[in-house]
């Protein structure tokens, strides 16, 4: 229990190391997520555009 | 050669086989990195538990000059080649560069008010890096300016080129000038003068958010070129 | 000449040009894009009364005294040195023989700082490494940098003394 405490501490720099590491975490996650959903959207549209096409043709 | 690989077609198939390993790859490192640089890595003689700060603030900033090089170099070949991939490899580059650079900032003025007593100084390796993340907003805000998607594309490609010099001089602004911040521990002459103990978890997680770099560009490349042909077909609907 | 050619050669000449007017402007700008200036450079270019200034170099060792809030110390680049004055909260990496950037106005040859920043190099190991270089006397106190053999030897003093 004591370690994990020690280790939370950070020595006293707790509030500097453990946002640093959460930022990062949050903006790179955040950068990966909304370019999934950027591909994933797009593929979808260009699917109903294709299949439309077709229909009409 | 260069065109070989440049057919969007091959370029879908190639990126689908690379995407699982890339991602795999940022994963594993990343996670290792981490494991490494927070339970591992010893605390520094003089900086004390401060100094894992590092291992998130420095890959953030080597991924923010790579991506500004790879944006760059990229631009250079759309703009002299007309390469249409080179062109969107240039575009998916930049928010993944601004968010590393935004990070490097971030963290730096984290690990600079307990170790030096200020969050932020204006010296020239600050400045330079702050100089950096307005190069990345401005191309982007650049890009969308114009109706004319072409227009737009060579525009940010001509300020990508251009904010290029700034790169050398963020590499040694802490070598030419007296700055604030230290010199560089690793890319030097004489090798690192880092412990290998905390080299370590800094490269694993380095090298992982290079994979990363890599996962994110290609998924954007993809929806770009998805975004190309929705807008070819709209356009022929409209004139067809 | 092909299309793309020249224009491989139009933008290589002007990255070259951009680079070297940008270089020009630097080296024109270079006394204000320096953070810090030395004691040496203020004795020598005996910087005007009244006007702010940072200085830079190394806590002279034995030179702390404090008074309560109030911290006496010389910085020094091992040439020259000048004393300074501050009132405040020190940074946690300020010591003896460590780098140190202070900002203010000379009144009477002292520094009357109300800003003292430190300045650590590009040295990081673990506290054990530190203890056996310096009783293998392969650390060089007065600058808090490690010697080391080839090219980059004693960096962080040439960095300091510059």
């Amino acid at each position: 229990m004591e370690t994990i405490t020690n280790f939370l501490e950070m020595g006293g720099y707790a509030v500097y190391v453990w946002p640093s590491y959460l930022i990062t975490a949050v903006v790179l996650i955040g950068a990966l997520v909304s370019s999934i959903r950027f591909l994933k959207r797009n593929a979808e549209t260009l699917k109903a555009l294709q299949e439309e096409d077709k229909g009409e043709a | 050669m260069l065109h070989r690989f440049a057919n969007p077609a091959r370029f879908m198939r190639l990126s689908g086989v690379l995407l699982p390993w890339m991602a795999g790859a940022a994963i594993i490192l990343v996670a290792a990195g981490l494991y490494m640089g927070l339970f591992v890595a010893p605390a520094d003689f003089q900086q004390g538990e401060s100094v894992r700060i590092m291992y998130v603030h420095v890959p953030n900033a080597w991924m923010a000059l790579f991506s500004y090089t790879a944006m760059a170099v990229a631009s250079a070949v759309a703009l002299i080649w007309k390469h249409p991939l080179a062109d969107l490899a240039a575009k998916s580059s930049a928010p993944i560069g601004a968010c590393f650079t935004f990070l490097a900032l971030l963290t730096g003025s984290l690990w600079g008010k307990p170790m030096w007593g200020a969050f932020w100084v204006w010296d020239a390796r600050l400045t330079s890096m702050l100089v950096l993340f307005f190069l990345y907003l401005g191309y982007l805000a650049l890009y969308n300016a114009f109706d004319d998607p072409t227009r737009g594309a060579r525009a940010a490609a001509i300020l990508a080129l251009v904010g290029f010099v700034n790169v050398p001089i963020i590499k040694f602004s802490v070598d030419w000038w007296n700055t604030l911040h230290q010199p560089a521990s690793v890319i030097k002459m004489g090798g690192p003068s880092i412990d290998s103990t905390m080299l370590w978890p800094l490269l694993l997680m380095a090298i992982g958010f290079n994979f990363l770099y890599f996962w994110v560009l290609l998924l954007r490349m993809r929806g770009e070129i998805h975004a190309n042909k929705i807008r070819m077909i709209r356009l022929r609907q409209v004139h067809g | 000449m092909k299309r793309k050619h020249k224009r491989l050669v139009f933008v290589i000449i002007a990255l070259v040009l951009l680079g070297g007017a940008v270089g020009l402007v630097m080296s024109a700008f270079e006394e204000n894009i320096v953070f810090f200036h030395s004691p040496t450079d203020v004795v020598e270019k005996k910087i005007k009364i009244g006007k702010r200034l940072r200085l830079g170099g190394l806590v002279e060792e034995g030179s702390v005294e404090r008074k309560g809030t109030r911290v006496m110390f010389r910085v020094t680049d091992l040439v020259n040195s000048i004393p300074v004055v501050y009132i405040g909260i020190l940074p946690d990496l300020f010591r003896e023989g460590q780098g140190v950037v202070t900002e203010g106005l000379i009144k009477d040859g002292v520094l009357e700082a109300d800003e003292v920043l430190a300045k650590h190099d590009e040295n990081y190991m673990p506290p054990e490494v530190a203890d056996a270089l310096k009783k293998s006397g392969k650390w060089d106190e007065m600058s808090g940098a490690v010697k080391r053999p080839g090219p980059g030897s004693g960096s962080g003093a040439k960095e300091e003394a510059k």
